[in-house]
């Protein structure tokens, strides 16, 4: 990386994204500075229903530009996928849909963000309100310090009142629909630590789905998991997509390829091209999209 | 290779120095604990735990100044480990960029090493001065003003070892920031958070300097907060002061007694709380 950086206009992994979600990434090879320069307009294709708008999205963390003027759609009840190098701003494009940036007071946003229709960006628009509504699924499993049972009845305790009963049946849905219920049935009072990485992951897939959220953010969910765990979770993705719009990030475009209808390749902070994702891995327009993958900058 | 055979004597002659300073260290604390133990076990008896401090020459124990040490220090306690708590939350959750509190880190820091004499004095100043008698509550606001330093560092040292990704995970979920805080950070950090406040507490169960100047003592049993309060290092610093035999024998009991419950909590801080951490 370092012989590379003098020669870039941008640095790869630095900066663009949080050092946490940087961490832990497998870095590709720069390609040829050629490539880089070009500013062609993006090859962007336009959705008939869309459940979210990009519109001129760009993206700071302090002075740093991470994103550049994103346009784009993300169908409803499909699956998009975001591909492209460590650092090009796909996490930091998810980060946005839920506004979860504005934790770390150096980061902002300009631009639109339109959740049928609304714009999500604007500060009056409720902060806690919307991220009920767009439920996100990270790299890294995060269980909270406490039950099975608790962790997933966390994020509806914070908006309904159910009684018992009604907890413990939407607990075993959202359990039934992460395909774990069969493996914790028994120990719901168990602390969720103590599962597995690929239990602990769609433990937090219940979590996310139980407070029945209409857009599933999914951040690189099976890269930290052994195959046999992402193989569960990419079943699950396509079990769930016919009640969820979903959108996930991911290194592995073996996973996109499988998962998605969509896919949007980023380099560089800018969105190069979004297409159907067959299209998108058969016959792409540009030049840098079928560099990426075919693998050939790396 | 004689690169190598240099590399392993100089690696020889460093680990036996190293192992000399500890030798070094460990022996005078093993020659107090051990001084300690010969002179204190012998007069650790029943009466220390039952029987008032006696004049010279009769006898008696330390009930009501070991009573007094667990009062001051319990409402110590009570008032220290809430502030400190709340203090090191917002240092640790919303002063994170802020300039104000990176000042309030450093004060804090200035404070955990300050003399505790000078706290006494300071209390001495403002409560005893100012209300004309000493009393068990300056006492235990000396006490409290020693101990909130102590919680806030190891407080927000717990608080911010909680990976940043939780608290995403719970805001993600739509949770306000003082849910994602009580139900989520402190339950994380709360075994870090409780040994902090159990070494504060052992902290300043020795404190002899503050409590001179500010709950002084009492020859008799008192457990009336606005007077001077009976307790245990003061009554060993003036007992150990004194020329008669008897004082002595308990001045090494209390003394004795004061470094077992100290041991204690330590020990309890160590192996009962930690593994629980393992866990998550």
């Amino acid at each position: 990386m370092s012989s590379t950086e003098g020669t870039l206009p941008f640095q790869l992994t630095t900066g663009a994204e949080t050092p946490r979600a940087a961490a832990g990434k497998k870095e590709y090879i720069v390609p040829p500075a050629a490539v880089i320069g070009t500013e062609e307009p993006a090859s962007l294709i336009d959705i008939p229903n869309p459940k979210i708008v990009i519109r001129d999205l760009s993206f700071y963390y302090g002075k740093y530009r991470a994103l550049e003027a994103i346009n784009m759609q993300i169908a409803e009840k499909q699956v998009t996928a975001f591909i492209g190098p460590s650092g090009c701003g796909k996490s930091t494009l998810l980060r946005g849909f839920n506004r979860i940036y504005e934790l770390y007071p150096d980061q902002r946003a300009t631009g639109q963000i339109l959740l049928d229709g609304v714009n999500v960006l604007e500060k009056r628009q409720d902060l806690n309100l919307l991220r009920a509504k767009i439920g996100m699924v990270f790299q890294k499993p995060t269980p909270f310090p406490m039950s099975i049972y608790d962790n997933v009845a966390f994020g509806i305790r914070l908006y309904e009142k159910l009684s018992r009963a009604e907890m413990a049946d939407r607990v075993e849905w959202a359990l039934s629909k992460a395909a774990l219920w069969n493996e914790v049935k028994d120990k719901l009072k168990q602390s969720g630590a103590r599962l597995s990485g690929g239990q602990q992951q769609r433990l937090c897939i219940a979590r996310a789905i139980a407070v029945k959220p209409e857009v599933l953010l999914l951040d690189e969910p099976a890269s930290a998991l052994d195959p046999i765990s992402t193989a569960h979770i990419e079943a699950l993705i396509d079990e769930l997509k016919s009640d969820y719009t979903i959108v996930i990030v991911t290194h592995n475009m073996q996973q996109a390829a499988r998962v998605s209808d969509y896919t949007a390749f980023m380099y560089l902070g800018r969105m190069v091209e979004f297409g159907d994702t067959n299209t998108i891995f058969t016959n792409p327009r540009r030049k840098e999209t079928e560099d990426y993958i075919t693998g050939r900058y790396g | 290779m004689k690169l190598y055979t240099r590399r392993r004597i100089v690696n020889a002659m460093n680990l036996s120095i190293s192992v000399a300073a500890t030798v070094f260290g460990l022996f005078w604390l093993v020659w107090l604990l051990w001084t300690l133990f010969d002179n204190g076990l012998h007069w650790l008896r029943l009466d220390v735990f039952t029987k008032m401090t006696p004049p010279p020459g009769s006898k008696g124990g330390l009930w009501n100044a070991i009573a007094g040490s667990m009062i001051l220090t319990g409402v110590a306690t009570l008032i220290g480990t809430p502030l400190g708590v709340l203090a090191a939350t917002y240092l640790a959750e919303f002063g994170r960029y802020s300039r104000i509190a990176s000042v309030v880190r450093f004060v804090n820091d200035v404070l955990l090493s300050a003399p505790s004499i000078i706290i006494g004095v300071f209390i001495y100043e403002m409560v005893v001065v100012t209300t004309g008698h000493f009393s068990g509550w300056a006492g235990s606001l000396a006490l409290a003003l020693i101990m909130i330093p102590v919680v806030v560092r190891t407080t927000e040292d717990m608080m911010r070892l909680v990976p940043d990704t939780l608290r995403e995970a719970a805001a993600a979920l739509g949770a306000p920031r003082w849910k994602v805080i009580s139900t989520v950070v402190y339950r994380a950090s709360l075994t870090g958070i409780l040994t902090g406040v159990l070494l504060a507490v052992a902290r300043i169960s020795g404190e002899t300097a503050p409590l001179l100047f500010t709950a002084l003592n009492n020859q008799f049993w008192s457990t009336n907060m606005s007077s001077p309060m009976p307790n245990l290092p003061v009554v060993i610093f003036q007992f150990a002061m004194s020329p008669y035999e008897d004082w002595h024998h308990l001045a090494w009991a209390g003394a004795l007694l004061i470094t077992l419950s100290v041991l204690i909590m330590n020990i309890v801080a160590r192996t009962v709380l930690r593994p629980r951490r393992r866990e998550k």
